[in-house]
């Protein structure tokens, strides 16, 4: 050791490993344009394809005339149901256990379905060929209303047996898909009988879609010389597609490679397999030529997986002093067309059973009945982990419509519910078992920092002032305490199509001591890149810097099941970190070995191992990598690289308190949030930076949605909202500022105690601005509006009650 | 969102632009800065076999303040509209109407000509050219005539402009007295939800001139003849507010779409006038 020699603090900062707020090392490419999505992707002689597309929401498909289309100059072909029945191609299994048409056979059950595909030499011709394709319809009546759909005659799926069951049991309509129970029914029920008190509400979440800035697409390249089909797309869970795409298409999997490059957003509308990418490989297998498909922003917002559409009927009671003694929870899923849902096979609706939220809720019961309507198909977890969002909107929405009932104040209804820091690993009543949380230091912390007490006078100041004509403007404070599970997840009850939910990572140690590492996992934007290699820096004391992340190709990645659900962390970066700690235990021996000591005597310091006792006797990381693969070590095979595939043994329950400050406008029903303070708790934190950056993105996407963004449909079933003219995205100007802040509450069962956060701010941010619209009316009576609160809805709500004179 | 094929003609002088129009006729169209043509070619709702842009014909552009008269060139760009001096001490309301159309990237293209003679309700400078009693003037095969702008709108995407014919310029009166442009839209980048324009002038304590127009509240821009009315001869009290805002509403008949329904934009309406009227009058 000599005087240059860095101390420790100094050597552990040079790794940037983890809790450093270490620069996004995508962005250098992503904002000078450099990235490299689906379509940039450019093969020699590759064709283009192009949808025809039903203008109708329901009709019977009479007849298909292509001639037209393929006497256009450039047109190579025209795919309809019927080219690829023989295949068996025609209809694909959706990711919830139903089918779903790849190209119309028959009819069309939504506006925007697939009807026929053209392939041409250029995107200009198809799209032209599409104008040309003759299409005869027989209009259908439309069902868009899941209550009336369970009541009525007309069938949408002919091609189900209607007395047969589901994929996830019974069905008691034609146009039901499942009824799925969790909790217990009849003591739930027995405690309302009983309560002191009972709020009733029915709370919509209304449809949205997660519009990721770069829309679906894929290109497929089949090779007929070597018989390998490589597919790259915007793909989420490439491993998943890979399996999926070799058992739907017969091709051996090893002769299948699915390459998911840069994606430009995904917010699940990239879990799911899109009649596109079906197309384009049947395609390529047709022609023997490359073909692209890249769908544009109507298509994307009408046909790819929406989220939510979720009708939840609920009843919550609690003692005169405002302690819950039961919740009870009916739900109405509006599923489209298909059964399009990416949850867990066991789960069809998803992880709602975490609706009893952030408190202690002795029993509970949760019924969700799911069902077929005349809209585009999907169900996704939307930023969320799978109806997580739907979950926390519920019980945040039910908590402050028993405080109007209970005339409590509802920040402190909540704090006498949650859950106890001292009741963790705590087993909630419809069956999860909650890792870690301290709810009250938060909540105090959150309370304090907005001046909660002093937010509450000026409000009443204002509602005084209100009544007296003095002003126009009401003010709400939002409040929001939830909890998420998220890292699906164990493989004894998490799978999809079959496959667990693990997730790999194999890190490799290049003899001059830096690294590659590759996860079964797929950055949308979430910065792997930055944050996996601050684990492996801080696990292996190798610097960040050193370290290529790389994740999307299935020929060089780890299977894994993808990144969606805030999984990526908790268990892709629990991989992370035990491959890391193979890593560790093998340089150890080769340390020891080179110091000339027993195993046991040397220790692990920051980016070395040390002899215990004589700091000064050590070999660094570096030193221990070249010897790997440069000497000759008795015993000790050579190399340095390790694979862990990590099934987690819990999910994790990230949480937070968010509260937002709104002023409202009742003549005009414009908002104005003055205020909006996030804190959250994912366990350890990776990386600070990142964390405020997907905190940032979250609440923005989420004001997007309790503010003015949604799918809607007019009673023909046309879909209303497919532009970004009328589809809500905030620009800057719409953003407010956020106010981020967090508690730390590792989670016990994660090798580095992370719980994830990238969806968390979406989950907790729409009941914080949707409760503050609300609470801007509650003094006037206002128990339950609907969503999104756009200027016109909230308008209607103060007309309703009466405040414009 | 891919356009049918079209032959592009870039011409440098209006009457070749004129030539392409007269030999394609109904087949041909003159592109301005495209923000309201593209998006329709895209979505196949509008199909122009032959497109002339406007962008080379020097002719079309400049703004000009001269004798009391502002006079704006067809392509005058809407971002020009902001930067323009002239225009903030002549015609103050344009420049504050010009900020809340669209948004930067939009304004950097949309012009001042294709935003008048596009004929959608929702356009914001056609209310604008009803308040400010602007005349139009085209040139087609015939020679050049000018239109009032109170008499161009005839339904939506329907002028009085021919099809052969091309808008070269605007002029009006440099305004006087106090003005405001009050518009409410979902978010930036939005058309209205309701917009007013207001021009006041003062005698004394009362008004002695008033023009109001209304955008996206009808098929056509507005003009509220009777509101103006109200206004006239009072102190602009709430009393005469409150009239304006009741002629007002007999004159517009708003559609209902996603901004909302009926009853919501006839109220947005009223408020928005009001709060016009205000700050016109603050400044008058
Ligand atoms: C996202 C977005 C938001 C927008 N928001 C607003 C808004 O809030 N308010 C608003 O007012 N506008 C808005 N616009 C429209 C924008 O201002 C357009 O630029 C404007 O409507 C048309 O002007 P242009 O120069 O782009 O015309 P173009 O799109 O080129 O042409 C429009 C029409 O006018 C015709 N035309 C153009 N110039 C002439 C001429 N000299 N003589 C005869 N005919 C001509 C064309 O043939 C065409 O039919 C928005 C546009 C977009 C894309």
């Amino acid at each position: 050791m000599n005087d240059m020699t860095p101390d420790r603090e100094e050597r552990k900062a040079n790794l940037k490993g983890m809790g450093c707020a270490r620069k996004r090392v995508e962005d250098a490419r992503f904002t000078q344009g450099k990235g490299n999505y689906v379509d940039d992707i450019s093969l020699p002689g590759m064709l283009h394809g192009d949808f025809v597309r039903s203008p109708y929401a329901h009709a019977r498909v009479k007849s298909i005339n292509i001639d037209a289309a393929m006497a256009l100059d450039g047109v190579v072909a025209v795919l309809t149901a019927k080219d690829l029945e023989p295949l068996s191609l025609h209809w694909m299994p959706t990711l919830a256990g139903d089918k779903q048409m790849v190209l119309a056979d028959g009819k069309v059950l939504f506006q925007g379905q697939e009807v026929a595909f053209v392939v041409a030499k250029d995107r200009y011709i198809a799209a032209d060929a599409v104008e040309l394709v003759e299409v005869e319809y027989e209009e259908l009546p439309v069902i868009v209303d899941p209550f009336k759909s369970l009541e009525s005659d007309v069938v949408l799926r002919e091609d189900l047996d209607p007395s047969a069951d589901g994929a996830h049991g019974p069905r008691k309509h034609p146009n039901h898909i499942f009824l799925w129970e969790v909790g217990d029914k009849g003591a739930t029920e027995a405690v309302l009988d009983e309560a002191d008190v009972v709020a009733e509400e029915t709370v919509y979440y209304h449809r949205t879609h997660p519009c990721p800035l770069e829309p679906c697409g894929s290109v497929a390249s089949m090779d007929k010389v070597n018989g390998k089909l490589t597919l790259y797309g915007t793909f989420q869970a490439p491993h998943v597609v890979r399996t999926v795409a070799s058992l739907l298409s017969g091709i051996e999997e090893h002769n299948i490679r699915v390459v998911s490059p840069d994606i430009g957003g995904g917010f699940g509308n990239k879990v799911g397999v899109y009649p596109g990418y079906v197309c384009s490989i049947v395609a390529s297998i047709v022609t023997g030529v490359p073909v692209k498909w890249v769908e544009d922003r109507m298509e994307n917002l009408m046909s790819t997986a929406f989220a939510r559409d979720y009708h939840m009927h609920g009843k919550i009671s609690a003692t005169k002093e405002g302690k819950i003694t039961g919740l009870w929870c009916h739900t109405t899923a509006d599923h489209g067309a298909f059964d399009a849902c990416a949850d867990p096979t066991k789960y069809p609706a998803g992880f709602m059973s975490i609706c009893t939220g952030s408190y202690d809720i002795p029993v509970a019961y949760l019924g969700v009945d799911g069902v077929y309507t005349n809209k585009a198909p999907g169900g996704v977890a939307y930023r969320c982990s799978f109806r997580v969002t739907e979950a926390a909107y519920f019980i945040e929405r039910m908590i402050e419509v028993l405080a109007i009932e209970l005339n409590m104040d509802a920040a402190e209804l909540r704090r006498i519910n949650f859950i106890k820091k001292d009741q963790f690993p705590y087993n909630s009543a419809l069956g999860w078992e909650y890792d870690s949380g301290d709810y009250h230091t938060a909540w105090d912390k959150a309370l304090e920092a907005v001046d909660y007490d002093g937010l509450r006078k000026e409000q009443a100041e204002r509602v005084e002032a209100f009544k007296r004509g003095e002003t126009r403007k009401l003010m709400g404070v939002g409040l929001t305490f939830f909890t998420e599970i998220v890292g699906a997840g164990p493989v004894k009850n998490c799978d999809i199509l079959g496959m667990g939910m693990f997730d790999s990572c194999e890190i490799r140690i290049h003899p001059t001591g830096s690294a590659i590492a590759r996860l079964g996992t797929i950055s949308q934007g979430q910065g792997h890149a930055t944050t996996f290699a601050q684990i492996i820096a801080s696990e292996i004391g190798i610097p960040a810097d050193s370290i290529t992340i790389e994740e999307g190709d299935t020929d060089t990645a780890p299977y894994g099941l993808g990144t969606y659900g805030s999984r990526s962390t908790p268990v892709a970066g629990a991989a992370t970190a035990m491959a890391g700690r193979k890593i560790k235990a093998k340089a150890q021996m080769i340390a020891a070995y080179l110091l000339e000591v027993h195993d046991d005597d040397v220790e692990f310091d920051v980016d070395r191992f040390a002899v215990k006792g004589a700091p000064e006797r050590f070999k660094t990381m570096k030193d221990i990598a070249y010897a790997a693969y440069n000497q000759a070590i008795p015993g000790v095979e050579p190399g340095l690289e390790a694979v862990s595939y990590y099934d987690p043994p819990n999910m994790t329950y990230p949480f937070g308190a968010y509260i937002c400050v709104m002023d409202v406008d009742v003549d005009t029903g414009t908002t104005d949030i003055r205020q909006f303070y996030a804190l959250d708790d994912c366990g350890t934190r990776i990386n600070p930076m990142v964390i405020e950056g997907q905190v940032h993105g979250g609440l923005t996407e989420a004001l997007a949605i309790a503010m003015g963004q949604e799918i809607a449909y007019d009673e023909m079933g046309n879909c209303k909202t497919a532009t970004l003219m009328d589809f809500f995205i905030p620009t800057a100007w719409e953003t407010p500022h956020y106010t981020t802040d967090h508690t730390t509450t590792p989670s016990p069962h994660h090798p580095i105690g992370a719980k994830g956060v990238g969806e968390s701010p979406n989950v907790g941010g729409v009941p914080a601005f949707s409760n503050a619209v609300h609470d801007a009316f509650r003094a006037f009576g206002l128990r339950q509006s609907h969503m999104p609160h756009d200027h016109w809805r909230i308008w209607k709500t103060a007309n309703d009650l009466g405040l414009h004179g | 969102m891919i356009p049918a094929s079209f032959e592009y003609y870039r011409p440098d002088n209006i009457a070749a632009a004129l030539a392409v129009l007269e030999e394609h006729g109904d087949d041909a169209r003159v592109i301005a800065g495209g923000h309201s043509l593209i998006p329709m070619m895209k979505l196949r709702m509008a199909d122009v076999p032959h497109l002339i842009d406007l962008q080379d014909v020097k002719d079309l552009r400049g703004i000009k303040v001269a004798g009391g008269t502002v006079t704006i060139g067809a392509m005058v760009t809407q971002a020009e509209l902001i930067s323009s001096q002239d225009i903030a001490q002549a015609a103050p309301i344009m420049h504050e109407a010009a900020l809340q159309i669209a948004d930067p990237q939009v304004r950097y293209m949309g012009t001042v000509g294709g935003n008048i003679a596009n004929g959608d309700p929702g356009n914001d400078l056609p209310g604008l050219m009803q308040c400010l009693d602007a005349t139009l003037t085209v040139v087609g095969p015939n020679g050049e005539r000018d239109i009032a702008a109170r008499e161009f709108y005839e339904a939506a995407y329907m002028t009085a402009r021919e099809d052969d014919e091309i808008l070269t310029k605007v002029s009006f009166a440099a305004t006087e007295g106090g003005y405001a442009y009050e518009k409410q839209k979902r978010k930036i980048g939005d058309y209205a939800t309701a917009a007013a324009s207001v021009l006041l002038t003062k005698e004394g304590s009362t008004v002695s001139t008033a023009s109001i127009a209304m955008t996206n509240l009808s098929d056509v821009p507005v003009f509220s003849e009777e509101a103006g009315a109200a206004l006239q001869g009072s102190s602009c009290d709430t009393d005469a507010v409150k009239a304006a805002v009741a002629a007002m509403l007999e004159d517009i008949e708003p559609n209902e779409d996603n901004r909302g329904p009926v009853e919501f934009k006839r109220h947005v309406a009223g408020v928005i006038l009001s709060r016009a009227i205000e700050r016109a009058w603050s400044r008058a």
